[in-house]
């Protein structure tokens, strides 16, 4: 392995790491501090009230009020974009299916892109839709984490805080500054900042070339931090005007994990025993880590027929290191970004990405969802290692009992069975084989790939699938607000079961959660949950055609 | 004896094959999702056996496939069907002595006969010397002594009386002195035993909270394989290229996969573990109202034991004797025997037994006739006896009594009461203990020092309730220094003196309010409140019945020790299930390896490679021996587990911690490595003779 590429890694989880932990803190320090803070005040100007603690009831309805207007609100944005402002390029409204999807899409945190960026919007619903919506999802996810968390850390808790105060603490305090820097660092770097229409050139043959322009530094700023991944440019990270250097593409993959990585040291911070956040935080790491080697093992293989590694689908500009790392964390967090073509990835590497986004993106994974999703995980393990020592299972003093099961194993295996049904369905179907642009085991991953990335709210797209039909406009839509409000939901009423129960003492008799065991113990059962329902199609995606590639 | 033991469990297991096939009914199957669903593929095999049959395509090869996945289904009913025989066996054991009695009702019109069976509760009936009590009750007029051997197997009879906390009464113990008139209290069919033998039979049987929380697990983890084998079924018709279709075979095979991935072993050895879990219970001779309250059992944090009874003896009893200054310990322990000879109280007997181990004083050392015993009057407050010469005449008076009544009754001889004595009883007193001074004619000899002493092996096992997380609290109404004596003797973490019901009732609330599940063992009838309070409430069945009503449980040799034996049962029975069912998971990873590539072979065929052939890490010699072998192991794994439902997976006296070690090695990387070998063989055995 080349020097370059440790070093790549090493200075990147150093800075990432440090970055972490410093946010983390803040965040943790944000969300404890009481009193009434400013944002508080000046949303009961406007008649919200964002100072009594909501139960679980009350925090779900205004979390599904809110997120359903914003959709009805993007949604009437994204099909009446042509009597708006800002729209120098005169794009049109988008059909009734198209917008639902992409309305969808940027409400779930998802980001999923079946459309052309800068071919299909205006900058008015590029600014005032599409990026309001990148911060209030990504904060959407951080109030549900919350709720989450203070049901397990506090003893006999019912009202667990504010949605309101806890949306606006972390847009105002944290996603707004960290956006506004990032941008400013990115215009630095060359990403165009403008409201003027597209700039004309003369190339080399004399010909005019219109080079589309527009507010991009300030969409990828979110786009990067909120784990959202949606891009100005079609091309997303792989153009130049979103991804213009070498450091601008170091730093945003700092952005992908920074929040993600943050969000477990908040927990960390937040908890009463700091050491049991540690097989958490380890299981992600090792997770990450994993995924990280053997994507990047996997693509500077030699392809036996072209004597070649996997550098198809790679912009020249970056290295194999740089595309496979993207490739991983992007998975891995549901940024969804990408800064090469996921289609082009070796079938290994394509497996890696596939996996980090099968397991319901707890490899880091959104902003506040990453971790709410791996503490379902965590409720899981503790449930099957908990009675392995023959006591009720407990975490954190909290006892697990049926409520608590019924609803994680909803959350955790209910999006990969619709998945498998949607992905066979379409492969089955007139409608959905359409738009495949390849057949075998490379169009089934594109199929499989599109629903594991719409259900795990990621957004990265293959390539090569045509998306923007009304079959998958509507299978895609369905698949993220389930991928979304199957968890989210589920998460609040374990929330609110676990809340108001007591916490019992820890003694010799009770599983220890922050040891070694208990993490390999949650590393299986990730692994193994995931296996057990994607091993057969994983076999016949990207399994055999790794087979087909290299030994067939 | 062992003879008719064999016999029995060869009828069990007849009785067991026979109830195997009994419970093949849908109505049965459909309690157990998990089964129903192979139940399900077993009808539907059998269908295209049928079928295939009649339009002449029926291979061997289907044919030995239905048969294993009905074996599946019927090993499972098995397991539970022998679990349901053990444990009616052992209630059966219990019933026995309870069946065609006749109780004697009494009513204003004197007293008539009435078949045991048709008893109400509040009837009041009598019971003479040789009557075997017919109803649980309690005692509201006389005191006899109970022989209860029959339920908790305990010889020496023991002392029934109404009043205090002594007034329970079981049916199927027998009177053996005086007589006693018992409020019934329980109807037939209402009482623990026919409780406990409720949660035996598999169909009656409630599930806890965490059995229905593993069984929705389980319900997703089959309802997560349906959808896996029903989808790839249409990516495989996807690769191939073709439109749907399948054949009679194929879709046997697509059941086989779908009997094999499901949560088999685990969903057909549920039923079995939580029945033998109360089997195990009832040997141990205690009942429970609920298999709840035994899994609750299991995670108890503190528990309050009630001193007198359940620590110790109860009684007061002779720890040793203390001699007047110059007066020899012999003189002294000669006096002091011939004292309590006849006596006939507990602590009269104990000073017989103490100066029998320690100074080997036996009666035989002095001839009996020459002895008159005086028993204790509320008026001298003093016992003993007096030396008579072959004319019956006393010529020496020996007596014991409190401190007070000899002093009394030797200054009226005008005798001398030494001070040491005096010291010496003051000191006893102090400690918790009550000495009883001896004396002969004007002498006094000594003091007895009698105690409440604390059971033989009780620390011990306090000791492991420790090593598995559990403090005990001494709850007595004695005064704070006789407690922290008796609590240090008897090895309790804490101790609560001069508790009142209250003072029990508000410790228990406290360590609830702080998130401790709390256990309690009492007897008496104050105890009650604290019993329905706590999670766990343990009646002595030498108890009242308000206590036994107010607790979840009972036990029937009134040991307080056996709460060990509960807790036990509780972890054993969550284990079991969490070991089993890390097996069965465990198990799906390594059947992946062994069936998926038979299901795929000729799916992807490329330059003659073919993808299944490829995947077949394990050389298995055909993809239809592979897939017979994984249904094979799949059925047979069910029965060798049996064992392991039925006595649990032992060893719960340790840390969690090094439990989890061991049930994950065992059971979880166990359940991983086990299918490879053992299908491997099978593979061997079906390919050697050629079954295929």
């Amino acid at each position: 392995m080349k020097i370059d590429v440790i070093i790549l890694w090493v200075v990147y989880f150093l800075i990432l790491s440090v970055a972490g932990i410093m946010l983390g803190k803040i965040m943790a320090h944000i969300f404890k501090e009481k009193g009434v803070a400013l944002e508080e005040k000046i949303l009961k100007l406007i008649g919200i009230d964002a100072f009594t603690a909501m139960n679980w009831k009350e925090y779900l309805l205004a979390v599904i009020v809110f997120n359903f207007v914003g959709l009805i609100l993007l949604q009437l944005i994204l099909m009446t974009q042509h009597w708006h402002p800002f729209n120098p390029e005169a794009r049109n409204g988008l059909s009734f299916w198209m917008a639902f999807n992409i309305a969808t899409s940027f409400v779930t945190n998802t980001n999923w892109q079946n459309y052309g960026g800068e071919s299909t919007l205006s900058y008015f619903s590029q600014m005032l839709g599409l990026t309001v919506q990148n911060f209030l999802s990504a904060s959407t996810g951080m109030a549900v984490l919350l709720v989450f968390i203070r049901s397990l850390v506090k003893k006999e808790i019912t009202f667990m805080g504010n949605f309101w105060s806890d949306l606006t603490r972390f847009t105002v305090r944290i996603l707004l500054p960290l956006s506004f820097v990032f941008a400013l660092f990115l215009i630095s770097q060359g990403v165009p900042q403008t409201l003027n229409g597209s700039v004309s050139v003369k190339t080399l043959e004399g010909k005019e070339l219109k080079v589309p322009v527009g507010p991009v530094a300030s969409q990828i700023a979110i786009k990067m931090n909120g784990s959202n991944g949606g891009g100005f440019f079609n091309a997303n990270a792989a153009h130049p005007f979103e991804n213009p250097t070498p450091v601008s593409n170091f730093f945003q993959l700092i952005t992908i994990l920074l929040l993600p990585v943050s969000c477990v040291f908040m927990l960390i911070f937040m908890l009463p025993r700091k050491q049991e956040g540690y097989p958490v935080l380890g299981v992600m790491t090792v997770l990450l880590l994993l995924g990280v080697v053997l994507s990047y093992w996997a693509q500077v293989q030699t392809i036996p027929i072209t004597h070649m590694s996997f550098r198809e689908g790679v912009d020249s500009r970056f290295s194999l290191s740089e595309c496979s790392l993207w490739s991983v964390a992007t998975t891995a967090v549901s940024n969804g970004s990408v800064n090469c073509m996921h289609s082009s990835l070796s079938p290994l590497a394509q497996l890696v990405a596939l996996f980090n986004m099968m397991t319901g993106e707890v490899i880091f994974g959104g902003v506040g969802a990453g971790l709410y999703g791996m503490l379902l995980y965590v409720l899981m393990t503790v449930f099957l290692a908990g009675l392995m020592v023959g006591r009720t299972p407990e975490y954190l003093g909290k006892k697990i009992e049926s409520k608590e099961v019924i609803w994680a194993s909803f959350a955790l295996l209910a999006p990969g069975l619709f998945n498998l049904l949607f992905s066979a369905w379409a492969l089955n179907f007139q409608l959905g084989l359409a738009s495949l642009s390849h057949s075998g085991s490379h169009g089934l991953s594109e199929v499989l790939y599109a629903f594991s990335s719409t259900f795990g709210n990621n957004g990265s797209a293959f390539a090569g699938l045509n998306a923007n039909t009304t079959f998958y406009n509507i299978t895609t839509g369905f698949a993220m607000l389930f991928g979304r409000f199957a968890v989210i939901v589920p998460v609040l009423i374990i929330a609110g079961s676990l809340g108001p129960k007591k916490k019992s003492p820890i003694g010799p008799g009770t599983l220890k959660t922050d040891t070694l065991l208990f993490g390999v113990l949650l590393f299986s059962v990730i692994l193994i949950l995931g296996a057990l329902t994607f091993f057969p199609v994983l076999v016949l995606g990207p399994v055999a055609e790794h087979l087909i590639l290299n030994i067939f | 004896m062992k003879t008719s033991e064999m016999e029995i469990k060869t009828l069990d297991y007849k009785n067991a094959i026979k109830d195997s096939f009994i419970k093949l009914t849908v109505q049965t199957q459909i309690k157990n999702p998990v089964m129903f669903v192979v139940y399900f593929g077993c009808l539907m095999a059998t269908i295209i056996c049928l079928w295939s049959y009649f339009t002449n395509k029926l291979s061997v090869f289907d044919v030995q496939i239905c048969i294993w996945l009905w074996f599946t289904i019927l090993f499972a009913n098995f397991a539970e069907a022998i679990a349901e025989r053990k444990g009616k066996a052992q209630a059966d054991t219990l019933k026995k002595s309870r069946t065609d009695l006749v109780a004697k009702v009494v009513s204003e019109s004197g007293i008539s006969n009435l078949s045991a069976e048709f008893l109400k509760k509040g009837m009041i009936i009598l019971c003479e010397v040789g009557d075997v009590i017919p109803a649980d009750g309690e005692v509201i007029e006389g005191i006899a002594s109970v022989d209860e051997s029959a339920i908790t197997g305990e010889s020496a009879p023991v002392i029934r009386e109404a009043g205090g906390d002594r007034s329970g009464v079981m049916a199927g113990t027998k009177v053996v002195s005086d007589y006693i008139k018992i409020c019934v209290s329980c109807e037939k069919g209402e009482s623990y035993l026919d409780k406990m033998v409720s949660l035996i039979e598999g169909a009656k049987r409630r599930k806890t909270p965490n059995e229905i929380a593993l069984n929705i697990l389980l319900c997703f983890l089959t309802l997560l394989f349906i959808v896996c084998v029903f989808t790839l079924k249409f990516f495989v018709v996807y690769l191939k290229g073709g439109t749907f279709s399948i054949d009679s075979t194929e879709l046997l095979i697509y059941i086989s996969l779908l009997v094999c991935l499901a949560p088999t072993t685990i969903g057909a050895l549920l039923s079995a573990i939580g029945i033998s879990g109360m089997e195990r219970l009832l040997r141990r001779n205690v009942l429970a109202k609920s298999g709840k309250a035994v899994e609750t059992a299991g995670d108890i944090d503190i528990l309050l034991l009630d001193k007198t009874g359940t620590i110790t003896y109860g009684a007061r009893m002779a720890y040793e004797i203390i001699p007047a200054p110059s007066v020899s310990i012999d003189d002294l322990a000669r006096a002091t025997f011939l004292a309590s000879l006849e006596d006939q109280t507990p602590e009269g007997k104990s000073i017989i037994q103490y100066l029998y181990h320690k100074f080997q004083v036996t009666k035989y050392n002095i001839p009996k006739e020459s002895v008159r015993f005086i028993p204790f009057t509320a008026e001298t407050r003093m016992s003993g006896a007096d030396l008579i010469d072959e004319d019956g005449k006393a010529f020496s008076y020996i007596r014991k009594g409190s401190t007070e009544a000899i002093k009394k009754y030797i200054l009226s001889f005008s005798g001398s009461f030494p001070y040491e004595v005096e010291e010496t009883s003051r000191n006893i007193a102090q400690m918790g203990g009550t000495p009883l001074v001896v004396s002969i004619d004007k002498e006094v000899l000594g003091v007895i020092y009698l105690k409440d002493i604390v059971k033989t092996g009780i620390k011990e096992r306090f000791e492991v309730l420790r090593k598995m997380g559990i403090r005990t609290v001494m709850v007595t109404g004695d005064n704070p220094l006789t407690a922290a004596t008796i609590a240090a003797e008897a090895g309790v973490d804490d101790f609560i003196a001069e508790a009142t019901p209250e003072a029990k009732l508000k410790r228990i609330l406290k360590e609830q309010n702080q998130g401790r599940l709390v256990g309690m063992i009492g007897d008496g009838t104050n105890d009650a409140p604290a019993l329905a309070q706590a999670d766990v409430g343990i009646a002595m069945n030498s108890g009242t019945q308000a206590a036994k009503e107010a607790g979840n449980m009972v036990d029937l040799d009134s040991d307080p020790t056996k709460l060990l034996d509960v807790v036990e049962t509780g972890k054993e029975l969550l284990m079991t299930r969490g070991a089993l069912t890390t097996f069965s998971i465990a198990n799906d990873i390594s059947k992946y390896f062994t069936i998926l590539p038979a299901v795929l072979t000729g799916v992807l065929v490329i330059n003659n490679h073919d993808l299944g052939t490829y995947l077949n890490i394990l050389n298995l010699a055909t993809p239809q021996s592979a897939i017979l072998s994984t249904v094979i192991f799949n059925a047979i794994v069910i029965v060798a587990l049996i064992p392991v439902a039925l006595k649990g997976v032992g060893r719960v006296k340790r840390s969690a911690q090094s439990l989890l070690t061991r049930n994950v090695l065992v059971y979880g990387v166990g359940g991983m490595v086990t299918p490879f070998i053992a299908i491997k063989i099978i593979d061997k055995i079906i390919t050697f003779f050629s079954l295929i």
